[in-house]
């Protein structure tokens, strides 16, 4: 006889699905079906269970190889490089629990590091945005039962994040919307034909890095102010139409993604489309979100906003909470050999960073958690395996929209493994009896 | 006027933060003084003396402290932070945030600045013989009051984001610039003697921005007004005068709307 454990929340992506259902063996120690998540979500769960797992911390040696150590061993070599370092490098947080993050942040303060989430190559530049302009937004259960005009900028859902048209933006029928895709004019904004763009009632396909210029125009055509024939190689005609079924909307959402994010303007791009969505409250009800990546990047940025004041590259060298993207983000750190050490936990730079940076980080002092052999594990001094959050053990997380979820653990970690927060907070003892002079 | 002159003997590991290197900080002090006030590396604090040679002493004011820097300090950031009086030369490339938050006297860089140069600059003359980074002129983060005053003259090139959040004094830039000029512009001027390549003026909402060379694409909330004869910058030449972001808000004077404006050398 196998149990099903009901309302699971899916430990992928941003949307942060609450309504999976898992079917467990009788001793709970094996996943055997999981039902309502997608593609990529219900991969999540069983790649916990793929075999061949590293069970154990794995130390890198001379010759490049690994060999295994004891937990303790790692947890002192890891204390030992913070009270070392001068200028340590924490990054990643975006795939663990709140709670986890909670504690790292606690040695971040006394090994003087920087605390930098994956945001730095993701939704940073959003951030950043939202410091200088506000952001009018609202949750993800407020477009299901309010939205009728989607706008998805520069992201693919699709893709991206599978289910979030069918739970929220495009096919729920809501309160106010029970016609479901029918009461609702979906507007794409994407160079490329993505799955998403298909979909759409209108496709704009905006030239490579003219995005600014295409949101500028929408808001001078909300002032009825004149515009070129053609903005972005759109047709001025065009969004004139467009900015008046923006206008006749009921409740609008603006989603963008990674197209807006990290292309030519960056910041500017999502501080345009928040001003954006402020004129056009001017005559309807208008939302923006983001639609954030990794399933608790936002709730990195909620702990650190709440602990030190800003979202992600926080600086916390000399003794005080500073922050400067440019400056005090991972890459701008590892390109200019600006931090001594570097510890990565719920993400994987190895992956993800440009070459130079990566290479910078192979050469430093550096730990990487995870509970997979990565890219980063491969390049690190030590790897040290841990509990999938989400699967193996629980933890608050931050879906997309901020809304706070709790986690819930469906089979046990492997024999011995220990969890994020029981090896942050081992470090973290450690630590202080190395500064206390033990 | 008495000159103290800092000359690099030991190069930081990591980078070095020495927002005591002023006139203000440096007048009345002996050179033995001036060593000993503090820069940071990391999380450590050590003294100026244990990266420069230190000679010479400050004048009784800051208006009569000369400072000159020579050495590679391209691992030194802040030299000249919130400045007010005096002078300061730096003979080769500083790092960041150099003459940041700057209120008045005189800087001068020989070579290169790094990023946030200038930034949240309220007076004084910044004059930069080499290139200019990113930010220069602009904000800090999350701050929307970005250079209030003074002036920064760059004989080379600029990077992007230049006087963002600007709400007075004047940027020149003698060679090109990146995109992103004068984003949020609520006043003061720039002028670019080169190209600019595009997203110039977005969001502006008062202030001046001149370009001499080329814009290859324009932000389209600009309108054409009329052709002008202006002097700027002690020359007289012909533009074209543009009025926007006509996608910004605009605030209003005796009945008028203002907007910002963009000439363009015919
Ligand atoms: S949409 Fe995202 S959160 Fe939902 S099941 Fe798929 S991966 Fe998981």
């Amino acid at each position: 006889m196998s149990k099903s454990v009901t309302d699971v929340i899916c430990p992928f992506c941003g949307t942060l699905c609450d309504d999976l259902e898992v079917v467990v063996s009788d001793d709970g120690k094996k996943i055997e079906d999981i039902y309502n998540a997608c593609a990529i979500g219900a991969e999540k769960f069983m790649h916990a269970q793929a075999a061949g797992r590293v069970t154990k911390p794995r130390m890198q040696q001379p010759d490049g190889s690994y060999k295994e150590v004891s937990y303790d061993e790692a947890v002192d070599f890891t204390a030992r490089m913070f009270y070392k370092a001068r200028k340590p490098l924490m990054y990643g947080w975006s795939s663990t629990s709140c709670e986890a993050q909670s504690i790292g942040h606690e040695i971040a303060e006394k090994s003087g590091a920087i605390v930098d989430n994956t945001a730095t190559v993701c939704h940073g530049t959003t951030l950043i945005a939202v410091q200088d302009v506000g952001i009018p937004s609202c949750t993800l259960g407020e477009i299901k039962n309010r939205a009728d005009r989607i706008i998805f900028w520069g992201c693919n859902p699709c893709h991206a994040h599978p289910r979030h048209q069918s739970r929220y933006s495009i096919f729920p029928r809501g309160y106010f919307t029970n016609k479901g895709h029918k009461n609702r004019k979906m507007i794409v904004v994407d160079p490329r034909d993505s799955d998403t763009a298909k979909m759409a009632d209108y496709h704009f396909k905006v030239e490579q890095g003219r995005d600014y210029e295409l949101l500028s125009a929408l808001r001078v055509a909300l002032r009825n102010e004149p515009l070129p024939e053609t903005v972005a190689g759109i047709p001025r005609e065009k969004i004139i139409e467009v900015a008046e079924v923006l206008k006749s909307g009921r409740f609008g959402i603006i989603f963008f993604g990674m197209g807006v994010t990290q292309s030519l303007s960056k910041n500017h791009n999502i501080d345009a489309a928040i001003m954006l969505t402020k004129d056009l409250n001017e005559f309807t009800k208008f939302s923006i979100m983001p639609m954030r990546g990794h399933y608790n990047v936002t709730g990195s940025g909620q702990v650190l906003g709440w602990q030190f004041g800003f979202p992600y590259a926080v600086d916390l060298s000399r003794g005080f909470a500073r922050y400067n993207p440019g400056e005090t983000t991972s890459n701008d750190l590892l390109r200019r050999d600006e931090v001594d050490a570097v510890f990565v936990l719920g993400s994987d730079p190895g992956a993800h960073f440009p070459i130079s940076s990566v290479r910078k980080i192979a050469k430093l002092p550096s730990v990487c958690v995870d509970p997979h052999i990565t890219p980063t594990s491969e390049i690190s001094k030590l790897h040290v395996p841990v509990a999938f959050v989400g699967v193996e053990v629980g933890g608050n997380c931050y879906r997309m929209d901020n809304v706070p979820i709790d986690a819930r653990k469906v089979v046990d970690p492997p024999e011995g493994v220990l969890t994020d927060v029981e090896f942050l907070t081992r470090v973290n003892t450690r630590l202080d009896q190395l500064i206390g002079g033990k | 006027m008495e000159t103290v002159t800092l000359t690099i003997k030991n190069q930081p590991t990591l980078y070095l933060e020495a927002d005591t290197i002023t006139p203000d900080n440096f007048s009345g002090k002996k050179a033995s003084e001036i060593a000993a006030l503090h820069a940071f590396e990391g999380r450590d604090q050590f003294t100026l003396g244990k990266y420069f040679e230190v000679s010479g002493e400050g004048g009784a004011t800051a208006a009569d402290t000369r400072i000159v820097v020579k050495g590679n300090v391209s691992r030194v950031k802040y030299i000249g932070m919130k400045m007010t009086a005096g002078e300061i030369v730096i003979e080769d490339n500083p790092d960041m945030y150099t003459g940041a938050w700057m209120q008045g006297g005189k800087l001068l860089v020989k070579g290169n600045v790094d990023a946030f140069a200038g930034i949240g600059m309220k007076g004084g003359e910044f004059v930069i013989e080499g290139n200019a980074g990113n930010y220069l002129g602009a904000a800090y983060r999350g701050d929307w009051r970005g250079m209030q005053g003074g002036v920064i003259r760059v004989k080379g090139n600029a990077g992007s984001d230049i006087g963002y959040f600007m709400n007075g004094g004047t940027i020149i830039v003698h060679g090109n610039t990146d995109v992103h000029v004068g984003t949020h512009m609520e006043g003061g001027k720039i002028i670019i003697k080169g190209n600019a390549p595009s997203k110039v003026g977005g969001q502006m909402v008062g202030g001046e921005i001149f370009v001499y060379g080329g814009i290859d694409v324009m932000m389209p909330g600009f309108k054409y007004v009329q052709d002008e004869d202006l002097e700027v910058d002690g020359e007289n030449a012909k533009f074209s005068l543009f009025y926007g972001d006509t996608g910004e808000r605009h605030p209003k004077r005796k009945g008028q709307i203002v907007y910002g404006k963009l000439h363009l050398r015919n």
